[in-house]
Formats: structure tokens, C-alpha cells, sequence
């Protein structure tokens, strides 16, 4: 890990977070992680406090907290390195969000490609038990909270998180209609709090430092750090920290990129853009973050990319939904017909981008919602069609 | 639940806070169109066909699976609503063998009717050739995957309804299709043939296996006898199979089966009546051969067997309770018993000749004629099942305005039939048909209840319970059941009938007769009926069910003087020699 920041700087002592949060009232731990703005790490950017805040006030005896560990967007990997440095810290994170809801149970929902983390976090576990941090009575108190990790089965969709409380329960891998949303009636119809694995390390360090400190962190009204995994046509790829909100152009910097055409955000289903807006910043304000950064140099045929991405999104979607089923397919399919030529002008390719605002208006979950970004930004910005319609200019 | 205001398409109402968008639609009569959503089962929202823009919202939402929320402001025809609508229904045709004019739903299907509500003329995205027609067929139930669009319709109502569950989303995006566990076929899983996946198909994707083509050339053939029956349900529904208001129509639909070229109409309420009598008398050994001689082997509570969905499916889940089910057949399979017998003997007709046809609400009894123990006549007992819908279908090619028909009556010997034998279309009617001929004979007196109508059995509730209580006073010979509380249930739907059954597995419930019947409804919302079914027209059956019983001179099964007649020229008595060989059958485990 590049940088040093929040999440990679020298970390305080283990637990120490936990015993301090063990000693407020829930709803205040709650309220601290709500007023530092800790986004969603995982790309989605929803208030982790927020959910903490409804899920605790919701009723139900049962109540559980889980971690997404299902890191599928292509070219993110910033979950695995946090998990193979930071074991302890992310269950340290979860008991910290089971205490502010209520809860005494974790689940870690790992990425089925991942099994070798396992033991990295038997072992923290273990350590953990033995210090008192995890299992029965925290710090010789009243508070439990074990954890349990449940494993995926590989498909993308499973990172959406109704999509993984769906396989958790041992079904397909499908989204649920919202609401009810999974605070009030998540996994096994319980009040669960599903937040990423990133999302619940920051947490020790908000607890600790306090909120105003890690909004401080950030730039322009953001909030905290970020994790990027940046790969590509850089020198130095690898996972960086910077703040969050900081330009694009920065992170670019540090990996070594040079003679950029296109820089994919928050993976392929975030947004690409040219390598004229490097100025844009990387907050969910403009261009939300998700692990994934990807840069493609001048040698890159785009199409090619873009054809790249729509064959993953064909073969990961989950198939409930019309827009998603079938609309991924026929947009892989307009990526053919312009590289083959058959699509040449812009009225040719217009039913594609009426598509693709279907698909992002119309479809159940994240995925379909965002599959299409990639044709829009690509075509749109990356290939040249002429107009050739009558009444075209 | 308190009301909420909220405005749709710029008109404010108040609804009750909880309901859907498309529930406060549907009661303001704003359409939407809808697919996945049926209101028999549960919100799926897959479809997207009912998306509706929201105010404050960035994507549509699903009308269906959407509740109000205080001051939402819902428009339903924004021009974003219908340009994702009508994108979204590009997709679903451009992925669907749209062939409507060779479709078994032409004129009846969903897709097809919204599509032409939406005006699709021409569709952008058939970039992939359409899909061919595939049919995996089984004795009743056929599967063309090409036509379905996905909505899990079948795969809600085997689970919710049934707990069946042997249909399921198999692979994804787009080769997601709904298979059987490892393809098997619905003929090598437990799929007990209800066809209420097809009632609920928005599509042609699933349909009936049609034994039309069969009935024609039996029709058209001069050596064959053909004998018709027609069940109790058949009655009400065949009017919505030809686009016509539910009503009563036995003497139409009679008159119109003539004009088709039946040799013979004949009723299956005379089986339905027979039925009581025989199961009545069993019921009432069952329970002498428990109280009186002590006898431990006696499987009591007795179950019902008229429901072959029913038969299969209690032969899958709960073998250990076969000994409860009553040995009679269906009322299908004891008419076709008798039909190459007792009917051709009093024909003068050779049984070799005799075609025997049934019509059914139902599609179970097109595998039920199939079974290798339904040969007791010598001959298949019964040679062809149309349902409902098929028989309707036969109508219309032979062009008969059934509208216009006069009336007319049944043939003799096995066409007559008492309003006993006329509810057994209904939830809770074998029930009743039993209890208003059984407590008669053991007590002399007709059931004490007004008109005869026993309303605790009666209604759409899963599982109906009730206690009648015997009177001191006993006819000679059941004195032993004086002062008895007779308790019964009945069950409608398999989902229904599977509680019922674990409580009586697991000796929780202490009935001495159930009556289970697949379908919801019973027959009336049978997977061979009309479609659409929903609760509503199953409502409107049911009257139509109880008027017609109410309507006939007859109310009790053992005053029917055809089966009467059987007794004295030919069965002799009930339980006797000559019923076991024909009427009463035997069941067979089967896996899971």
C-alpha cells in the first residue's frame, strides 16, 4: 500500500477503539459515525452512520452486522489488501457497529476467489477471542459479538447487497425489491447493516479521533480517506490512499500515468472520462469512487474496452430483471455492430443510448442501474460516428 | 394502518399508508400495465413493465412492489414512464417467439395485449434471431421456453400456492430460463400436473397437453361410440372460455357438445354422486371398525381422493399417509369404469368401441386417465381428458355461437346428478355432499342445517374446520356414534393441504374426515379452467356453484335415482363385490 494517510499510517493500539466505543451509549457511537459523513465504501456511497442509526432504532431482538467482502468490480483489489494487513482492525469495526445497533452477530461475506484469506482471519479472530475483543462479555462486560465468514459463490451481483443477503440465505444470488430495505428486514428478515470492508476500518479511527476530525481529512466537503486500486497503463500500480475528494489528476500522478486517453472510476461500471477532465474529483459529489481505477493509454482501442466490459456485464448479470437480462446483451451487441461497421452513424446508435437510459431508470438493483455507463461515456466520448440521418446536420 | 395523501398524476387521494402504487392505481382505476405481478402470489417485481416515475427519485419504480409514502408524487404516463416501458417491452419481444397468430394464447395474452397497447410496430433491438419453440412436454403440463419472458409467475404459484416447488430459475442473464432440478421434466420430478402454473402464465409458455386432434377423429369416426362426461366445475367456466360472463350454463354447454357429435352427454355429478355414496359408506366402516370392534389398523382421519394433483402429490410427500385416503377413484375414473360396462351393457354398444371423453376443469386428470391401475373395465377406462378451455377451443372451431343455444338436458343412465354432486366443484363441497348423505344415514334426519346448506364448509379460507355434532337420537345400527362431535377440515391448495397434512403426521389433529383439493378454490380454479383466475373470478364460480346446486330438485347424492338404479340392476350395495373391482383403486409411494 502507496501513501500513508488514515488507513495505512501507524495504526493505534487494537481495541482500544472498541473499549472506548463499549463505554458510550450505542446511540452515540452511532451518531459519531453519522457525523463524520463516512461514506459507503464500496462504490455505492450511502451514509454507513445512517444505516447504523436506522438499524439500531429498528425492532428486532436478532439484529446483525455484515461485512461485504465480495469485491468483484474489475480491477479492484484495495479489500484484499486491507484484509491481509488489517484483519483485526475490520472485526474491530464490526464490533463497534454490533455495539452501536444492538447486535451480537457478524457475518463476513468473502469473495469466493479469496479463500487464502481465511486463515488471515481465523487468526485474527483468535487473537482477538483471546484478548478479550471478540465472543462473550467484550472487555469483561455484557457486550457479545462473534463473527462468522460465509463465502460467495463468484457471482458479481452478490456484492449488491440484497443480492448477498439473498446467497447468505442459501438462495440465487438475486436483488430484492426495496424497500423494505435491509435495516429494517435484512438477512433471515432481521435488522442488518451491510457495509464494506473498508467502510468498517475507518470506523476505529472515527471512534477514536473523532468525526471532525475525519471529515477534516477530506477535500473540498468531503469526508476521510480513500482506498484506490489503480491499475492500467500506469508505472506503479497498486492500492493509494488520498483523501477523499481529491483530484484524479493527483492519483494519476503517484501511479505513474502517462499519455492518458481514458481513466475508468469506480470500475466498469463507474464512469470513464478523458483524460481532458483530470481535474475532476474523486468524491461521490462527481466522480464516485468504488475501488477501481483503471487508465487506458493512447494505444487503447476503447471499443475494444468497452466490448471487454459488456461481455462481463452480460455474463454477470443475474437475469430477474428485463432492463439488466436483456438490455446488457443488446448493448454488447451495438459494440459489435459499430466495430463491424454495421452501426455507422449517430440516428444508427441512438436506440442504443435510449437503451441504456432504460437500463439505468428502469432496472432493479446497482447493476443494470449502471451497467450502461460505460457505452454512454465510451461512445459518446471516445468514438466517432458521423450523423447520417435525413433531417441529421 | 392510518390513510396517507398522495397524488398520482395530479390528482390527490388519500389511501391507506402501506398499499402499493399499483393498489392506489388500481383503486382510482388509473391502469398499469403489469406482468410478473398476479394478485395470487407475491411481489416479485422483476418485469419492470409497471415502472412509474416518483417524485424525489432518480430511477423509476416498481408501481407494484413500491408502497405510498406520505405526500409521494407519482406520475404513471410521464413521457420517461413510457419510453422505458416501451423500451423495456422492445427487450421482452425481441427475446420472445412472437408467433401469435400459431400461440395457444393468441386473443389471451398479457404481452400481447400490452404490447399492442403500447403501440409496438417495430422493435429496435431484434439483433439476435428470435428464439425457436422448444416444448418439453409431460401427460398434462407443456413448457415452450421460447414464449416466456421470465416474470416467475409458475415458479410463485408451484412454490407459494402448491409447495411444490419443482420449477425454478435456472443459469443467468440471458440464459436464465425456468427448468426442473437438472432438467429432468415435470414427468420425472415430483410435479403433481395441477396446472396452476399455466393459469398463471401471462404467456403461451406454458399450456395444456391438448388431446383435441384425438377427440375429432373419434368424433369423425363412425365405428366409434363416443361418450362424453363433463365435470362439475366445467359448467361455470366454459362461458369465460368463450368470452362470456361467468354463469351457469350446463344446458349451453350440453346442447353445444351434441352439435360437436357426442353419441353421448353424460354428467360426472352422477360419479360425484356415487362417489358420496360409496366414500360415505367407507368413511362410516372406517369409523364402526375403530369405536366399535377396536380394531387399531383403521387409518382415520379418512381423506379424500377425487384430486388426482392431490393423489400425486400426497404419493410423493406424505406416503405414510395413504392408508388415510379413501380407496374410491375420482369421480372421472369411476364413470369411466362404468361407462365400457354398465353403460355399454345397457347401450347394447360394444365396450371396444366406446370412446370415452372427459371434460375437466383440470389438467392432473389428463395423467390421472394415463395410470396403469385405471383399467378396470377391461379397456382404458377413460381414453381422453379436454379441459375446460379445450372444450371451448372445439366450440369455437366448430363454429357454434354458444350464446345463442337453447338449452338441453344430459342423456340417461349417467346424467343426472343432485346439487350434492354439483358443489364438488367447490372448496369444502365433497364435504358437504358427505356429511348432508352421512348424517342421514345414521341418523334418519337430514343435516341440521338451513336448506341444507352447510356454510362452515363453505368460503375461500386455506384450511376450513368444523364440528358436527351428533344427536342421541341414532338410526338402528349406528347407535355407537350417538353424541359424537364429527370433526372435519378441508383443505384447498397443496400449500393448504401440506399444514394439514404435518398436523395430522405428526398426530396433532384429531379429524375423522379431510377433504383436500390441489387446486385454490377447488375444481372451479382448476389448472384446466379459464384463464385469467384470480380471486375475484373465483368468487364469481363459487356462486354460480351454490346457485346451481341450490337450482336442481335434488340436493342429496343418495336420492339420485340413476345411481339408485346402478345399485339395484348392477353394484348391488356400496362396498360390495363389483364396487371394489371397479370403483376403488390403490396408491403408490413415489420419490421426492
Amino acid at each position: 500500500m502507496k501513501r500513508e494517510l488514515l488507513l495505512s499510517a501507524a495504526q493505534p493500539e487494537l481495541g482500544s477503539a472498541l473499549r472506548k466505543a463499549v463505554g458510550m451509549t450505542p446511540a452515540d457511537v452511532a451518531f459519531e459515525v453519522r457525523n463524520a459523513k463516512l461514506q459507503g465504501r464500496g462504490g455505492a456511497g450511502f451514509p454507513a452512520g445512517v444505516k447504523w442509526v436506522l438499524a439500531g432504532g429498528a425492532s428486532g431482538d436478532v439484529k446483525y452486522v455484515v461485512c461485504n467482502a465480495d469485491e468483484g468490480e474489475p480491477g479492484t483489489f484495495k479489500d484484499r489488501v486491507l484484509i491481509e494487513q488489517y484483519a483485526d482492525r475490520l472485526l474491530e469495526g464490526m464490533a463497534i457497529a454490533g455495539y452501536a445497533i444492538g447486535s451480537s452477530y457478524g457475518l463476513i461475506y468473502l469473495r469466493a476467489e479469496y479463500p487464502y484469506l481465511v486463515p488471515v482471519l481465523e487468526k485474527a479472530m483468535a487473537g482477538m477471542k483471546e484478548a478479550g475483543m471478540l465472543g462473550k462479555g467484550l472487555f469483561g462486560g455484557r457486550f457479545d459479538f462473534d463473527v462468522e465468514i460465509r463465502f460467495g459463490a463468484g457471482a458479481y451481483v452478490c456484492g449488491e447487497e440484497t443480492a448477498l443477503l439473498e446467497s447468505m440465505e442459501g438462495r440465487r444470488g438475486e436483488p430484492r425489491n426495496k424497500p423494505p430495505y435491509p435495516v429494517n428486514s435484512g438477512y433471515r428478515g432481521c435488522p442488518t447493516i451491510i457495509n464494506n470492508v473498508e467502510t468498517f476500518i475507518a470506523v476505529p479511527h472515527i471512534i477514536l479521533q473523532g468525526a471532525e476530525k475525519f471529515l477534516g481529512l477530506g477535500e473540498g466537503g468531503d469526508s476521510g480517506t480513500k482506498l484506490f486500486s489503480i491499475s492500467g497503463d500506469v508505472e506503479r500500480p497498486g492500492v493509494y490512499e488520498l483523501a477523499m475528494g481529491s483530484p484524479l489528476g493527483d492519483l494519476l500522478e503517484l501511479a505513474g500515468a502517462r499519455d492518458v486517453q481514458a481513466v475508468q472510476v469506480g470500475g466498469a461500471s463507474g464512469r470513464t472520462v478523458k483524460s481532458t477532465e483530470l481535474g475532476r474529483s474523486l468524491s461521490f459529489r462527481d466522480l464516485p469512487p468504488g475501488g477501481s481505477v483503471i487508465v487506458f493509454d493512447k494505444s487503447r482501442k476503447m471499443l475494444d474496452v468497452l466490448d471487454n466490459f459488456m461481455k462481463f456485464f452480460v455474463h454477470e448479470s443475474c437475469g430477474q430483471c428485463t432492463p439488466c437480462r436483456e438490455g446488457n446483451r443488446r448493448l454488447r451487441h451495438a459494440v459489435k455492430a459499430i466495430k463491424s461497421g454495421e452501426i455507422r452513424t449517430r440516428e444508427d446508435v441512438k436506440p442504443y443510448f435510449d437503451l441504456a437510459e432504460t437500463m439505468r431508470l428502469a432496472s432493479k438493483c446497482g447493476f443494470g442501474q449502471t451497467s450502461s455507463n460505460c457505452f454512454v461515456d465510451i461512445v459518446s466520448q471516445f468514438v466517432e460516428l458521423p450523423s447520417g440521418g435525413q433531417g441529421g446536420n | 394502518m392510518p390513510n396517507v395523501t398522495i397524488t398520482i398524476n395530479g390528482r390527490e387521494m388519500s389511501v391507506r399508508e402501506g398499499v402499493t402504487i399499483l393498489d392506489a392505481c388500481q383503486a382510482a382505476g388509473i391502469p398499469v400495465p403489469t406482468l410478473c405481478y398476479h394478485p395470487d402470489l407475491t411481489i416479485a417485481g422483476n418485469c419492470r413493465i409497471c415502472v412509474v416515475e416518483v417524485e424525489g427519485w432518480k430511477t423509476l419504480q416498481p408501481a407494484c412492489a413500491t408502497p405510498v409514502s406520505p405526500n409521494m408524487v407519482v406520475r404513471t404516463g410521464s413521457p420517461k414512464v413510457r419510453k422505458a416501458r416501451r423500451t423495456t417491452m422492445e427487450l421482452l419481444l425481441a427475446a420472445h417467439d412472437s408467433n401469435c397468430p400459431e400461440c395457444e394464447r393468441n386473443g389471451n395474452c398479457e404481452l400481447q395485449t400490452i404490447a399492442e397497447d403500447m403501440g409496438i410496430d417495430m422493435n429496435r433491438f431484434l439483433t439476435s434471431p428470435r428464439p425457436v419453440s422448444v416444448v418439453e412436454a409431460s401427460p398434462s403440463v407443456m413448457r415452450d421456453n421460447s414464449k416466456c419472458i421470465m416474470c416467475t409467475r409458475c415458479v410463485r404459484t408451484c412454490d407459494e400456492l402448491q409447495s411444490v416447488s419443482v420449477i425454478k430459475p435456472m443459469q443467468r442473464s440471458c440464459d436464465v430460463h425456468i427448468a426442473t432440478f437438472e432438467d429432468k421434466g415435470l414427468s420425472n420430478v415430483s410435479c403433481t400436473m395441477c396446472g396452476q402454473c399455466i393459469n398463471r402464465c401471462p404467456t403461451g409458455a406454458l399450456y395444456e397437453k391438448s388431446e383435441i386432434g384425438e377427440v375429432w377423429a373419434a368424433l369423425e369416426d363412425p365405428e366409434k361410440f363416443v361418450v362424453a362426461q363433463t365435470a362439475p366445475a366445467v359448467r361455470v367456466g366454459i362461458a369465460e372460455a368463450l368470452g362470456l360472463p361467468t354463469g351457469r350454463n350446463t344446458g349451453q354447454m350440453v346442447a353445444a357438445m351434441r352439435m360437436l357429435g357426442f353419441d353421448r352427454i353424460l354428467d360426472t355429478d352422477f360419479t360425484a354422486d356415487l362417489t358420496i355414496v360409496e366414500e360415505g359408506n367407507e368413511l362410516l366402516s372406517r369409523l364402526k371398525a375403530a369405536l366399535v370392534d377396536g380394531r387399531k389398523d383403521i387409518a382415520l382421519p379418512m381423506i379424500t381422493s377425487c384430486s388426482p394433483g392431490w393423489i400425486k402429490f400426497i404419493e410423493h410427500h406424505f406416503p405414510g399417509l395413504l392408508p388415510n385416503l379413501s380407496s374410491c377413484k375420482s369421480p372421472q375414473q369411476m364413470f369411466g369404469a362404468l361407462v365400457k360396462t354398465y353403460l355399454a351393457a345397457k347401450e347394447g354398444i360394444d365396450p371396444s368401441k366406446v370412446v370415452s371423453v372427459s371434460i375437466m376443469p383440470c389438467t392432473a386428470k389428463k395423467y390421472e386417465k394415463d395410470r396403469p391401475e385405471m383399467r378396470s373395465s377391461g379397456y382404458k377406462d377413460v381414453d381422453y381428458v379436454l379441459t375446460t378451455r379445450e372444450l371451448a377451443r372445439m366450440i369455437r372451431q366448430a363454429g357454434i355461437d354458444f350464446s345463442t343455444l337453447q338449452e338441453e338436458k344430459y342423456d340417461r343412465w349417467m346424467g343426472s346428478s343432485s346439487g350434492a354432486a354439483v358443489i364438488f366443484g367447490a372448496t369444502g363441497g365433497v364435504m358437504e355432499a358427505a356429511l348432508r348423505t352421512a348424517y342421514e344415514i345414521i341418523t334418519g334426519k337430514e343435516v341440521p342445517f338451513r336448506n341444507l346448506d352447510i356454510t362452515p364448509v363453505r368460503g375461500m379460507e386455506g384450511i376450513k374446520e368444523a364440528t358436527i355434532q351428533l344427536p342421541d337420537a341414532m338410526a338402528p345400527g349406528w347407535e355407537f356414534l350417538k353424541g359424537v362431535p364429527v370433526r372435519v377440515a378441508v383443505a384447498h391448495g397443496l400449500v393448504n393441504a401440506r399444514k394439514l397434512m404435518e398436523k395430522v403426521a405428526s398426530g396433532e389433529a384429531d379429524y375423522h374426515f379431510i377433504e383436500v383439493m390441489a387446486c385454490p378454490g377447488g375444481c372451479l380454479g382448476g389448472g384446466g379452467q379459464p384463464i385469467p383466475t384470480n380471486p375475484e373470478v373465483r368468487q364469481k364460480r363459487c356462486q354460480a356453484i351454490y346457485e346451481e346446486d341450490c337450482s336442481l330438485p335434488l340436493r342429496k347424492s343418495h336420492e339420485n335415482p340413476e345411481v339408485q338404479l346402478l345399485y339395484a340392476e348392477f353394484l348391488e350395495k356400496p362396498l360390495g363385490h363389483k364396487s371394489h373391482e371397479l370403483l376403488h383403486t390403490h396408491y403408490t409411494e413415489r420419490e421426492l
